[in-house]
């Protein structure tokens, strides 16, 4: 075991599947000798090669088009996309495209390809380099979407997403990239990609929240702790699917169920959230599903981040309105 | 190759267009004729089935159309020679990314006529096997297959093999972003890539010159650092010479090559369009003699390549073989709702697997 941040983790994950798989190659700006501006893929063009890590023109639409044709010549690229919002150019060919094609191919063919997308708030950062934009993904049929929260969770989930037939939108939070350590093991083994984890169990009231979100849910239930409340949370993972039989489980055992999420809240995964727990626990519901989210307003500039990113204080207060329903 | 004056070019608007372009069936007679008795005379049948190949499925889905037994299609009438000379200039390994325009150029690759009009009845069963065929599927979006085919372009030089890729465009898919990105990225990869802009001065109601100032698509290759080449887009022998050399400097290692097939969209843009409400239709007929199943069949008789009688065979040989696709298709099953679930994703969700399709059940 080694102590690694996010942004290790997912380096040496990188690493391992290039590596193992000839077939595996990485994509994007700034990401060879650079080692890309989060520097997550640093060192990895010096060991594996520039035709292996792969710096391409700032072309969003072309190289995430051009890994539809990779797929095709029988690689599996994983794409970096530099910051959330540079996303929204290659848009078209994630869901016009890349979620299309085993439908176009009658289910035969699969692109195996992974979008990485380092993602959301917290870094006082310049307009557009903190949105969350799971929601656009989750929302499209035939891609998958997964965030992970730590870093020992983060190079399973990425090699599970690598290993998938079909393409994945791995979702990064950028703003736990170096926040901690944690011990990881020396060969990552793949994840399940469609199961939610319980950082921990609860008893009155479970807290479902996904990438930089856990921290604050985590937070916000050791707060809550002190009142005397027995919190959960429930880490998602996947964003799609999600973990339905987790879901309802939380429901079932703690039958009061917040959803945090940095995202606006219009048609946000709380909504569905709420929408699948209506569907498939109301029974075990004793009080309605809140969300704690973003506002329905452009991520702010650095000025007023914090004034939108949910934070435990804001967790804490919804939290006492379900406890006391 | 040879740049002959265009002899046949018609008066119509547009025609200019055709001046410089590489041709074969363009030329005067005499020389036309040589350079046709030049190639080999199976390539020539070859391409002249491959041209009545194509007519014959059009006429078909046109024919089933109208009948009300397909959905909307892209007739591609006129538009045989580019899509025949180009897809026969590669070989089985070669990918080649189509458009809604060249809906059926995977009969070229031995797909059964059945399966893309399948397609265009609205039936899953259209898809066909992309791996198989190593053509993709038809992408509707302008512009939007060029990265794919140059991504796999980019794919066959990084592991060392010379296949080649080549993806098609129109007139309209140059002013998209992503035309634009597939050539850089094709340039500064050296990819082995064809992209083939079949200029056909009309993207639906916009004409060409509402598209882009400049007059020669093929001038844009400058843009990119790679070659650009104008052909006579109604002369199938011309678009195999310019597409066979263009592949041939890509498994070279040259690199991309753009192709601008200058020709005229003959008909409308699809079944659905009504021309004459935008364009003069005397213009429009004045581009018929251009027509290229009928200018080949000429030029092939007049060059002592073929007789009338056996190019007739060819062309009666191809129309039976697709006059019974209509009732070919009807017969095929259509698909559950269960089954279409189950060609998203690998594996399928449980939002699509029975329960998740119902919902719940009880509550």
């Amino acid at each position: 075991m080694t102590e690694a941040t996010l942004v290790d983790a997912i380096n040496r994950t990188l690493d391992q599947a290039l590596a193992d798989d000839p077939r595996v190659l990485l994509l994007g700006e700034d990401i060879g000798r650079n080692g890309g501006v989060f520097r997550v893929t640093a060192g990895l063009q010096a060991r594996h090669g520039a035709e292996r890590v792969i710096d391409t023109p700032l072309s969003e639409a072309g190289f995430v088009g051009a890994a539809i044709g990779l797929c095709l010549a029988g690689f599996r690229p994983v794409v970096e996309i530099q910051f959330d919002a540079f996303v929204y150019p290659a848009f078209e060919q994630l869901v016009s495209h890349a979620a299309r094609f085993r439908w176009r191919t009658a289910g035969r063919y699969g692109l195996p390809m992974v979008v990485r997308l380092p993602y959301g708030g917290g870094t006082r950062a310049p307009e557009l380099h903190s949105d969350s934009p799971e929601t656009l993904f989750s929302h499209v049929p035939g891609l998958r979407v997964v965030a992970p929260s730590d870093p020992a969770g983060a190079g399973p989930l990425l090699l599970a997403a690598i290993a998938c037939e079909d393409p994945v939108v791995f979702m990064e939070p950028k703003r736990l990239y170096r926040r901690g350590r944690q011990p990881v093991p020396e060969r990552v083994t793949p994840a399940p990609l469609d199961r939610a984890v319980t950082v921990r169990p609860g008893r009155d009231l479970t807290l479902v929240a996904h990438g930089a979100m856990v921290e604050v849910a985590v937070a916000a239930a050791e707060r809550l702790a002190e009142d005397g409340a027995a919190v959960g949370v429930l880490d998602l993972r996947s964003l799609y699917p999600l973990d339905r039989d987790a879901l309802v489980e939380a429901a079932t055992e703690t039958g009061r169920v917040l959803v945090i999420h940095e995202a606006p809240r219009h048609c946000g995964l709380g909504a569905e959230i709420a929408a699948l727990l209506q569907e498939y626990a109301a029974d075990r519901l004793l009080a309605p599903v809140l969300r704690v989210a973003g506002a329905d307003m452009p991520f702010p500039l650095l000025r007023n981040e914090d004034d939108y990113l949910p934070g435990c204080a804001a967790v804490v207060e919804r939290a006492h309105l379900l406890l006391d329903y | 190759m040879t740049e002959a004056a265009q002899t046949d070019q018609p008066t119509a608007p547009g025609a200019q267009l055709l001046a410089g372009a590489h041709t074969v069936l363009g030329a005067p007679a005499a020389l036309r004729d040589r350079l046709l008795r030049e190639v080999p005379q199976p390539r020539l049948l070859d391409l002249y089935r491959g041209l009545c190949r194509l007519r014959a499925f059009d006429d078909r889905a046109l024919t089933l159309q109208r009948q009300g037994r397909i959905g909307t299609y892209a007739t591609y009438r006129g538009e045989e020679a580019v899509q025949a000379g180009s897809v026969l200039a590669l070989t089985d390994r070669d990918w080649v990314f189509p458009t809604y325009r060249q809906g059926a150029v995977v009969t070229l690759r031995g797909v059964a006529p059945e399966v893309p009009l399948l397609l265009w009845s609205g039936h899953p069963g259209g898809w066909h096997d992309v791996h198989r065929s190593r053509v993709a599927p038809i992408c509707v979006p302008v512009a939007t297959n060029l990265p794919h085919a140059v991504g796999a372009a980019w794919g066959a030089r990084l592991r060392g093999e010379t296949w080649v890729a080549l993806g098609f465009a129109g007139d309209g898919a140059t002013s998209e972003g992503d035309f634009h990105e597939a050539c850089n990225l094709a340039a500064v990869m050296e990819a082995p890539a064809i992209i083939v802009v079949t200029n056909n001065q009309w993207a639906i109601s916009t004409p060409i010159s509402a598209q882009t100032r400049v007059t020669r698509i093929a001038d844009k290759a400058a843009a990119y650092g790679m070659p650009g080449v104008r052909v006579d887009g109604f002369d199938v022998v011309a678009c195999h010479q310019v597409v066979s050399a263009a592949a041939a400097r890509a498994r070279a290692g040259g690199g991309p090559t753009l192709v601008e097939a200058v020709c005229y969209r003959l008909g409308p843009h699809g079944t659905a369009d009504e021309p004459s409400l935008y364009r003069d239709q005397a213009a429009a007929r004045a581009w018929e003699p251009m027509e290229p199943v009928a200018r080949t069949t000429t030029a092939l008789v007049a060059a002592g390549v073929a007789s009338p009688a056996e190019l007739e065979a060819i062309r009666e040989e191809l129309a039976t073989e697709h006059r019974d696709l209509g009732r070919a298709i009807e017969a095929v099953p259509a698909w559950t709702a269960a089954e279409l679930a189950g060609t998203v994703h690998d594996p399928t969700p449980w939002t699509l697997g029975p329960e998740g399709l119902a919902g719940p059940v009880r509550l």
